[in-house]
């Protein structure tokens, strides 16, 4: 009888998983042991391997399937021997299709590669889980995938990355393949301290340790560090700003919100943002770009990062082609991000590989600011409060509810004039709400 | 007659730095052109590396016969042809040479016979017999290697004053021989001719033999080259040489006493000069030459752009492997490749061919001590090894070098048998950065000679198990 290969429980609340990859074939002769699958949950990348020897015969659950429950016959395979028609005889009603969305793994790959949040802060965990499962499971768990990329350094690379208290996932390698060798960790070492005026401040401090609490760096912590300050050292940002004139936007808001009246959606001037933001990118998909050494990658998507905070630091949740979504399905997707995020239940897929930043301060009265670029985005835009402003119109003073927004551009990738084209479009948006619903 | 021809580069000099960048950049695509006036090879195929490894490879054998019977085995009436040995030496010289030739016709590689002239950053005259070759390229390799230095006082000539060239081809034994430096070259050839029976003095300036070698290094060779005959006189100058009739009469200084000794032949071995001259570098302002060597940067780019230099004319380590990976460096630069990074001056690995013969990598421990590394040294004697006992070679060391604070192997240092075949491994090691972690895990094979390699590693960390 053809022997069944299941999702597997990658940890006790586990209830459903993303088929990422399958790393085998139908027909290929598989050992117990073979890594067969990646299998992708909220918190982790694992690799799945076969328990048995025979052939893998039969895929049931395709490649970036997602949402596969725990338990779902994935595929089968068949003992040394058997023959082949045993697997049409087998009967596999248990494993009926459940809305099973498909992605490429094109996709699904770009995105990982671009993920920054914390998937690591969650990993800490795992391995207690992996212990607790590992008996129940109908396939083993190899292998965690920590979250960034694979690090390939030389061993005394890593002696001495971790002497000196260094993330390799934030060294370039020089070596052969990319590989982190020991002149990376010294220039890295000498790049630093050239430039590290920090250092030098909590050195002071280290002389009186009464007079300050030391907090450890979380992961998430330590990963917004890495990456803004890349972000800071290699991308060479400019600033542009532009006063918009809600009070049209105030009032649609109004009357929006007044017709849901049954509470289906309550629209902040936030998802306006979204929208005006969404809107303005597919009218100047230059914006929507990010630099390679190679090429300019203008995306086809619009994939809009916010800005969440959180209670140790912050993560960016993504709405997906947001230009396609109207007002309230944004409304209320955000709003379902955001609890997610505080509850630290956000899956990858859901804060991965945004095309575009949004951060928005106005709930904290910051009237304008200037935000660091979300590598490898090509650009971000900061938001203020909208507030009562005495403006000039026509000659004439008069108040009018102002919101102040800058946007930050990497200029390798988006010049003056097309930020400039970008945030037009924007204001006339923000300012007409109801030109973007043509 | 001026006969017109252009490449994407042209190298100028076939030795090991010259060939190889000639093969690597036709791999990569290039149309190439390789200069050379003589055989190809260099020094290394034709007058240096090889030919003297099959030089010593007869005293080995020699050496070996002689001491047979502590194997159980007699030899007597035991003869030596010098002309057969080197007869056996240029035959060897002679069949790489052709390899060789070979690899660049395989590769299709241009090989211009004639002396070359850089005239413009992209044109290099070839004079050949009668007529000449203007070649013209965007980029251009120089590749001439080096030859021995003379002294001031003392030339060689030849007859009595012998360059290594005039060494390696004897028509007879001399009875005696003063071997001026004790570098590799000179105690090479020092242990040939002893070997052979003739009476051997070398004279070093400096207060060791083998000065570039780690100081026990030096210590325990000189120790085993008086026991096998040699004489040895360091701190010492050779003052000037008196050529009569019978014999080379040398005033030899110390500080302290003065030595008047008679020799039949004088081998200079004092250092190697860049050949420099000659080629046209007097028509750029731009290349500059530091003690008749080219300068150049870590990817051997001359002050003129499309010049660049390679191997023994950029200055030391005289060396063949050095030569050729400076070759690859430089031509994937020329390319563009991603990833070419410069060479890592401590991973060249030296090798001295003398009975016992010497290895080494890396800082020695007063270079690493100098340097303000904090360090542990191990160490491993041939006669605590099985099988330097059974092969009935008990003289020798294995010793390592750690940085104690990474664990950075920093330095290797070996004297005994077969030495030169077996540093390799702490050249791997020292490349992929091996700590002494990865090499207490790395199996070395029982029974062997590379067993002490394991053994000197553990010792630095006090946990050797054989001794």
């Amino acid at each position: 009888m053809p022997i069944s290969i299941k999702m597997p429980a990658l940890s006790p609340t586990m209830e459903e998983g993303s088929l990422s990859k399958w790393l085998v074939k139908e027909g290929d002769k598989i050992l117990a042991g073979d890594v067969i699958a990646e299998v992708e949950t909220d918190k982790a990348t694992m690799e799945v391997e076969a328990v048995e020897d025979g052939i893998f015969s039969k895929i049931l659950v395709s490649e970036g399937s997602q949402s596969v429950p725990v338990n779902k016959v994935i595929a089968l395979m068949l003992e040394e021997g058997e023959d082949e028609k045993s697997i049409d005889k087998f009967d596999i009603s248990n494993s009926e299709e459940q809305n099973i969305s498909k992605k490429t793994i094109e996709e699904q790959k770009s995105k990982s590669e671009e993920s920054i949040e914390n998937k690591n802060s969650k990993l800490e965990k795992t391995s207690s889980i992996n212990n607790n499962i590992d008996k129940v499971l109908p396939a083993k768990v190899v292998k965690i995938d920590q979250g960034l990329k694979k690090v390939i350094a030389s061993p005394l690379a890593r002696r001495m990355a971790s002497q000196a208290n260094l993330d390799l996932n934030i060294i370039t390698g020089s070596g052969p393949k990319g590989r982190i060798v020991k002149n990376d960790i010294l220039a890295y070492i000498d790049k630093s301290d050239n430039s590290n005026q920090v250092k030098n401040i909590s050195e002071d401090f280290i002389n009186n340790s009464d007079d300050y609490t030391e907090i450890p760096n979380s992961n998430m912590r330590k990963i917004i560090a890495q990456r803004l300050t890349q972000s800071k050292q290699e991308v060479p940002h400019f600033y542009l700003t532009v006063d918009c004139i809600i009070d049209d936007l105030l009032s649609l808001r109004k009357e929006l919100n007044n017709r849901s009246k049954d509470g289906k959606f309550k629209l902040s001037i936030n998802d306006f943002v979204i929208s005006a933001v969404a809107q303005s990118l597919s009218k100047v998909p230059e914006t929507n770009s990010s630099w390679s050494e190679k090429s300019i990658i203008q995306y086809k998507n619009i994939d809009i990062s916010i800005a969440v905070a959180l209670k140790d630091g912050l993560i960016t949740p993504v709405i997906r082609n947001a230009n396609h979504k109207g007002l309230a399905e944004i409304s209320n997707e955000m709003k379902d991000l955001i609890i997610k995020a505080n509850n630290n239940k956000l899956k990858p897929e859901e804060y991965k590989g945004g095309t575009f930043s949004i951060s928005n301060l106005g709930m904290y009265g910051i009237k304008e600011f200037s935000a660091v670029i979300n590598p490898p985005q090509g650009a971000i835009l900061a938001v203020g409060k909208g507030e009562q402003r005495a403006v000039v119109i026509g000659g004439a003073l008069s108040v009018a509810n102002v919101m102040t927004c800058t946007l930050s551009c990497d200029h390798r990738v988006v010049d003056g004039a097309v930020g400039s084209k970008f945030l037009t479009q924007f204001k006339e948006f923000m300012e007409d709400p109801v030109s973007m619903m043509l | 007659m001026t006969v017109k021809k252009t490449y994407d580069l042209i190298i100028l000099g076939g030795g090991p730095a010259g060939y190889v960048a000639a093969i690597r950049a036709a791999q990569l695509g290039l149309k190439v052109a390789c200069v050379e006036k003589d055989n190809v090879g260099g020094i290394c195929l034709n007058w240096g590396c090889i030919p003297t490894k099959a030089l010593l490879k007869s005293a080995e054998v020699f050496h070996l016969i002689n001491n047979v019977e502590k194997f159980g085995i007699s030899a007597d009436n035991i003869q030596f042809d010098i002309k057969k040995i080197i007869k056996r030496s240029r035959d060897v010289s002679k069949k790489l040479t052709n390899g060789v030739n070979y690899l660049l016709k395989k590769n299709k590689v241009d090989l211009i016979k004639g002396h070359g002239k850089i005239i413009s950053p992209n044109n290099l005259l070839v004079f050949q017999n009668d007529s000449s070759i203007n070649l013209s390229a965007e980029n251009i390799i120089i590749a001439t290697g080096a030859r021995s230095r003379d002294l001031d006082k003392i030339k060689s000539d030849g007859v009595n004053v012998w360059n290594y060239k005039n060494a390696m081809i004897p028509e007879k034994l001399p009875s005696s021989i003063l071997v001026i430096g004790s570098g590799a070259i000179g105690v090479e050839f020092a242990t040939f001719y002893n070997a052979f029976n003739v009476d051997v003095t070398i004279v070093e300036l400096q207060n060791r033999i083998l000065p570039v070698e780690d100081e026990e290094i030096s210590d325990f060779a000189e120790k085993i080259f008086k026991k096998s005959g040699i004489d040895i006189i360091c701190n010492s100058n050779v003052e000037s040489i008196n050529i009569q009739k019978t014999c080379i009469s040398a005033d030899i200084i110390s500080k302290d006493k003065q030595i008047i000794k008679e020799f039949e032949k004088v081998i200079l071995a004092v250092g190697i000069q860049g050949n420099v001259e000659d080629i046209g570098l007097e028509n750029f302002n731009n290349i500059k030459i530091n003690k008749n060597h080219i300068e150049v940067d870590e990817y051997y780019r001359t002050g003129q752009s499309g010049i660049y230099a390679i191997g023994d004319v950029v200055g030391p380590p005289w060396l063949a492997h050095k030569a050729m990976h400076e070759a690859i460096i430089c031509v994937e630069k020329i390319a563009n490749l991603k990833n070419v990074n410069p060479l890592n001056l401590l991973g060249i690995p030296g090798c001295t061919y003398s009975i016992p013969q010497i290895a080494s990598i890396g800082l020695t421990e007063s270079e690493a001590k100098n340097q303000g590394f904090d360090i542990k040294v191990g160490k491993f004697p041939f006669k605590a090894n099985g099988k330097a006992i059974a092969l009935g070679d008990e003289e020798g060391f294995v010793k390592t070098i750690f940085d104690s604070l990474t664990g950075e192997l920093i330095g290797a240092h070996m004297i005994g048998t077969d030495v030169t075949e077996l540093i390799q491994g702490y050249s791997i090691a020292k490349n992929i950065e091996a700590t002494e972690e990865d090499l207490f895990h790395t199996i070395f094979p029982h029974p062997t000679l590379s067993e002490m390699m394991h053994e000197s590693v553990l010792d630095a960390f006090d946990k050797t198990l054989h001794i």
